[in-house]
């Protein structure tokens, strides 16, 4: 059977002035994926996930994410994607009702499928009590499953995850990948970004970018065996040691 | 501001005399009695002269808290603590004389430069850059090229580096780094947790938080932070030494099902992910067990012994 690809990239570069940001990057990511998105402080991950979500336009280089082209269909991509990063996620001084109910509605979800949906997902959250109650009163963990649910609450094609489990404790950091997992099981892509290793190994591939080039791609499987690695942390730090530039 | 406040009291220059540092029954209430928020709920624990220090705990554990207490910059609701033999309350100009806090947002000036930053810092606290540069020699080097650069033009890890050369400047008695590497990459992760050995050997107390399991290892002795409770503390040996059951590690090409599968044993009394592999708390039973027990549910399966992390600790702590 053929997977179907739901990001195509082709020698995509980012330049700023005569700094090459992102260079030449080719690789595809397939439905229902988790992709792993590896790069040290300064690699150009970031650079290149502005561009996959429309946010940034390329300097040269192909992709098409959710089959939408990245120069021309960029607002067409923004409404078949989700994004979800640690730092911004949910408004703080609103309620877990008004915060579903803003996001749905910048996704342009009608009201009837906002209801419905709500009343499952609160349902599914086991957050019913809590729907009526400021964001910044829930504990982190909680505030973390929601942000992730409203970031797919449009069933989009694929979710940008940008380290979505920073500063978390170590069991809901495992709440959380579940959350993922089902997500993936779903059919919806997911695209993560992580600096803790042993999430490199929960994905189903691994990419990992050293100087705007990405120099290994592969299941964690390949990846460590390529490398003669015993683990992930060992396959980032020979690859990010290689780094010319820094994020400095 | 802090630092005006120094000022203003640069003439009382009282040093600590070690950098010993002791908390005892710290509480931090924050908010109206009626819906109050415990930070920090009676923490103890103690640092003794040159220790590399780790205070591990997830955000929201009360890690910022119990800095800010000792730093001086926040009165605790109840308890007390000492820097350095000075109380926290009654002699904070004394503690600030003489400690080094690099809290966890970059807070230098964003409109003076490099240079210029670090000159103020060693202006207020009475010495000059070259009276204490080998201390700060290794690391200013790294970011010196950009001396004329405004900090606030810096990157993530240049600023890092500027914050910590201000932070050393007066040759401070106790170090106190509130998350340094939080969303910071592995391989800088390492090279600063490298620079802090450098510090240790010039005999500076040093405190330092992170949210990351992983670094545990690297201090001398670690205290686990949580919901402001403390779940534990002693060395990173002696935490993992006192897990006190069996921790099996177990992997196959299906570990999601597989992870399913182990959950619904009732002599399985934790199963998580872990890396590459589940690791597998039992209530009872042996490696072989589990193997047979796997086996017979159809799903065979690579079964070891692991040997529990602070990770593992830490979670296990966090039940019960």
């Amino acid at each position: 059977m053929e997977m179907e690809k739901v990001i195509e990239v082709k020698q995509l570069s980012k330049r700023f002035g005569n700094f090459t940001a992102v260079d030449a990057i080719t690789f595809d990511v397939y439905k229902g994926e988790i992709f792993g998105f590896l790069g040290a402080n300064g690699a150009g991950k970031t650079t290149a996930m502005r561009m996959l979500s429309g946010l940034s336009v390329p300097s040269s280089g192909e992709a098409k994410v959710a089959g939408f082209d990245v120069y021309r269909q960029t607002e067409l991509i923004k409404r078949h994607i989700g994004y979800m990063s640690q730092r911004f996620s949910l408004y703080e001084d609103l309620t877990v009702r008004e915060n579903i109910r803003f996001y749905a509605g910048i996704y342009g979800m009608s009201d009837a499928f906002i209801r419905d949906k709500t009343a499952s997902l609160l349902q599914q959250l086991h957050m019913e009590a809590e729907a009526g109650k400021l964001v910044k009163s829930l504990p982190l963990g909680w505030k973390q499953k929601l942000a992730f649910s409203v970031a797919i609450f449009h069933e989009p094609q694929i979710v940008f995850l940008d380290e979505p489990t920073g500063g978390v404790d170590p069991v809901t950091r495992r709440e959380f990948w579940n959350l993922i997992y089902e997500a993936a099981a779903s059919g919806i892509t997911v695209f993560v970004t992580t600096h803790y290793m042993d999430e490199a190994e929960y994905c189903s591939r691994v990419s990992i970018m050293v100087d705007g080039r990405m120099d290994a791609l592969g299941t964690p499987a390949e990846l460590k065996k390529q490398f003669d690695a015993a683990s992930m942390d060992e396959v980032f730090l020979r690859l990010a040691r290689k780094a010319v530039r820094t994020a400095d | 501001m802090f630092f005006k406040t120094i000022i203003m009291q640069s003439g009382n220059r009282r040093q600590l005399n070690n950098g010993h540092v002791s908390v005892a029954d710290i509480v931090m209430t924050y908010g109206k009695p009626n819906a109050a928020v415990q930070a920090l709920q009676g923490i103890n624990f103690e640092v003794k002269p040159g220790e590399l220090f780790g205070i591990i705990g997830p955000d929201g554990a009360g890690k910022t808290s119990l800095f800010r207490i000792l730093t001086t910059l926040l009165l605790p609701t109840g308890g007390r603590a000492e820097v350095g033999g000075f109380d926290v309350v009654k002699d904070y100009q004394a503690i600030r004389n003489s400690v080094g806090y690099m809290p966890g947002r970059f807070s230098l000036y964003p409109d003076l430069t490099v240079a210029e930053n670090l000159a103020f810092f060693a202006t207020i606290f009475n010495t000059s850059i070259s009276e204490n540069y080998d201390l700060i020699k290794d690391i200013y080097l790294q970011i010196e090229p950009f001396r004329n650069r405004r900090a606030g033009q810096l990157s993530g890890g240049m600023k890092q580096k500027l914050a910590l050369s201000c932070a050393l400047i007066h040759r401070p008695s106790v170090l106190f780094l509130d998350e340094p590497t939080t969303g910071v990459d592995a391989v800088s992760r390492r090279e600063f947790w490298e620079m802090l050995r450098r510090l240790k050997a010039q005999g500076i107390t040093i405190l330092v938080s992170t949210p990351y399991m992983d670094e545990a290892g690297l201090c001398e002795r670690v205290a686990l932070l949580q919901n402001g409770r403390m779940l534990g503390i002693d060395t990173p040996a002696g935490i993992t030494a006192s897990f006190g059951k069996l921790l099996l590690a177990v992997r196959n090409e299906n570990m999601l099902p597989l992870l399913k599968l182990l959950k619904s044993f009732e002599e399985v009394e934790e199963a998580y992910p872990f890396g590459e592999y589940h690791h597998v708390v039992l209530k009872q039973g042996s490696e072989k067990d589990l193997r047979a027990r796997l086996k017979a549910a159809g799903m065979e399966a690579e079964v070891i012994t692991a040997v529990p992390g602070i990770e593992d600790c830490f979670m296990d702590l966090m039940k019960n």
